[in-house]
């Protein structure tokens, strides 16, 4: 493993980077430290913002100094091995792909020389991780996409995106947690709330989960939108099965 | 048991220390762009230092109250008066009912904040009262104040214990050139050494490009090795973000969580009530500091709140 870089951000912050470059590896040594970071009870920890390659970690220095502190960091990273890092969990996420709600759709399949039905297929079969939140509130930066379904951003980007689209940029896929302008290629909505900020959890995905996108009807998207415009819908999870390496 | 918005001014909005605890999930921290005048604000008139203010930019608001309580504006001089007449910056005033706060001009800085004895009722959103324009939340309607707005007050006092002794020196001097300290970081090392020179040596200017997320500078070009984009990290209060086109912004209140530009230096805690009041033309020397250096005056500072408001109000 690449050595672990302390970085200033600040007088309130220092960043703890695990690599420069986007990999699952990187990624879990993020989360294991993090998880093992929030264990530690180590004193005037203020919140830590996880990255593709590092660990924001934000502090008082009121009751901690930047000294003492990357002390107590560089002595957790060396426990780490020893530290039991639960699976993660993936979210498994409803999308009502085509139609109105994925216009884009279509183009997709001609770009990759495929039919809308492989492209749903090949964009339901994978687990995306989820390396990091940011952009906006709940907006999730996705790797693993196939490049069998890549496709470039539209040349004029749309100015309203309903919240709940999927969409496809490049090679990266994600949704659109709130309306916002956007370029990426709509392939689909999802009537799940990724982010409401009146619910006691405000925001559904958290970095270092997985993301699997399964197929609905229209049927079944309108049941679960009431759902979520009432009471609630609660995404269906479960503990990641380790792929055999 | 409240106040109204007759004229909301250029850009006011609720703002407390920030929402803390969700950037993991990508929530901008937003809050005050100067805690240190909103906390002093705060205390002058007897609140904890988290409670929310009104931070009114350049041209302040006018507003109208319907209940006595108590104030204090501090941060930039934007000119103040009460029914008329000159009211002082950096003092606890008694206000009457029926009685209009107006500004009529920014004329030191270019931002107040304007503390309620008692706080404002806003419901707050994932702890707290800021307003976070991008997502639409906090504050009133997630927007800038606008004519007709009513906020009401929680707990207001028409009256504070010591009331003529509730005030200090106003803060911010405007200067030719101003020095902001700040401690390399965490990309120094993607800049030529050159461009970490010009950064420590030239001044810059400050562009009308000025708002929550950030402030655009200009002047010399701060030169990276291999071009300014990185794998998207981090980014915090102050951090002086620096793209391939070599001029630095410094980023603030309402910034993304992330981002995918080198950052070179952050500005100390320390200085950011400096940060808060720069306008377009105002120029800007950037002073390279020690960590330690930069958490002692931070620390410092604190301590001569807390010694304030102990003098204040000294725990029961």
């Amino acid at each position: 493993m690449a050595e672990v870089r302390f970085l200033l951000t600040g007088d309130t912050s220092v960043t703890v980077e695990f690599g420069n470059e986007i990999s699952t590896e990187i990624n879990a040594k993020i989360r294991a430290f993090n998880i093992a970071l929030q264990q530690s009870k180590i004193p005037g920890i203020v919140e830590t913002v996880p990255t593709y390659r590092s660990l924001a970690v934000h502090y008082d220095p009121e009751v901690i100094l930047y000294g003492a502190l990357v002390k107590k960091l560089k002595g957790l990273l060396g426990q780490l091995d020893s530290i039991q890092i639960p699976p993660s969990d993936v979210l498994e996420i409803p999308v009502l792909y085509g139609g109105e709600e994925g216009p884009d759709i279509e183009f997709v399949a001609e770009h990759n020389g495929k039919t809308v039905q492989e492209v749903i297929d090949i964009h339901t079969s994978t687990e995306y991780l989820i390396y990091m939140l940011g952009f906006t509130p709940g907006f999730t930066y996705l790797g693993g996409m196939s490049e069998e379904i890549a496709t470039p951003r539209l040349k004029t980007p749309r100015v309203l995106i309903p919240g709940g689209s999927v969409g496809i940029a490049g090679a990266q896929t994600g949704v659109y947690p709130i309306d916002s302008p956007g370029g990426w290629q709509l392939i689909g909505r999802t009537p799940v709330r990724m982010y409401d900020p009146d619910r006691a959890t405000p925001i559904l995905p958290e970095a270092g989960q997985y993301i699997k996108f399964y197929a609905i009807d229209k049927a079944e998207y309108d049941r679960i939108a009431a759902l979520e415009a009432g009471e609630g819908y609660t995404v269906r999870r479960h503990p990641r099965k380790e792929a055999a390496e | 048991m409240s106040i109204t918005i007759i004229n909301p001014g250029m850009m006011t909005t609720v703002q407390d220390l920030g929402r803390v605890g969700y950037q993991q999930f990508g929530v901008s921290v937003s809050g005050v762009m100067c805690p240190r005048s909103a906390t002093l604000a705060n205390i002058l008139v007897g609140n904890e230092d988290g409670e929310a203010v009104l931070e009114c930019t350049m041209m302040g608001p006018q507003i109208q109250f319907d209940t006595d309580n108590c104030i204090a504006i501090t941060g930039g001089d934007l000119g103040p008066m009460l029914d008329g007449k000159p009211v002082a910056n950096y003092t606890a005033i008694a206000v009457k009912a029926g009685q209009v706060l107006r500004f009529t001009m920014p004329k030191v800085g270019c931002r107040a904040f304007v503390s309620f004895a008692g706080g404002l009722d806003i419901e707050p959103v994932m702890g707290s009262r800021s307003t976070y324009m991008k997502a639409k939340i906090g504050g009133v309607e997630g927007r800038k104040l606008q004519k007709g707005d009513v906020i009401k007050f929680r707990a207001p006092k028409a009256d504070l214990p010591k009331l003529d002794l509730r005030h200090m020196a106003p803060e911010f001097k405007p200067r030719a050139e101003y020095t902001v300290r700040v401690v390399l970081g965490p990309q120094d090392d993607y800049f030529t050494d050159e461009g970490v020179k010009a950064f420590l040596s030239e001044v810059y200017t400050v562009t009308p490009e000025f708002d929550r997320m950030g402030c655009r500078l200009s002047g010399a070009v701060i030169a990276h090795k291999d071009g300014g984009d990185i794998i998207s990290d981090g980014i915090s209060f102050g951090a002086i973000q620096v793209p391939s086109s070599g001029t630095p912004i410094i980023m603030l209140g309402d910034r993304q969580t992330t981002g995918g530009y080198t950052k070179i230096a952050n500005v100390i805690s320390a200085d950011f009530r400096i940060l808060a009041q720069l306008k377009a033309g105002d120029k800007v020397r950037f002073e390279k500091v020690s960590i330690t250096a930069a958490q002692d005056a931070l620390i410092a500072q604190k301590k001569a709140l807390k010694c304030l408001r102990s003098a204040l109000d000294p725990k029961v």
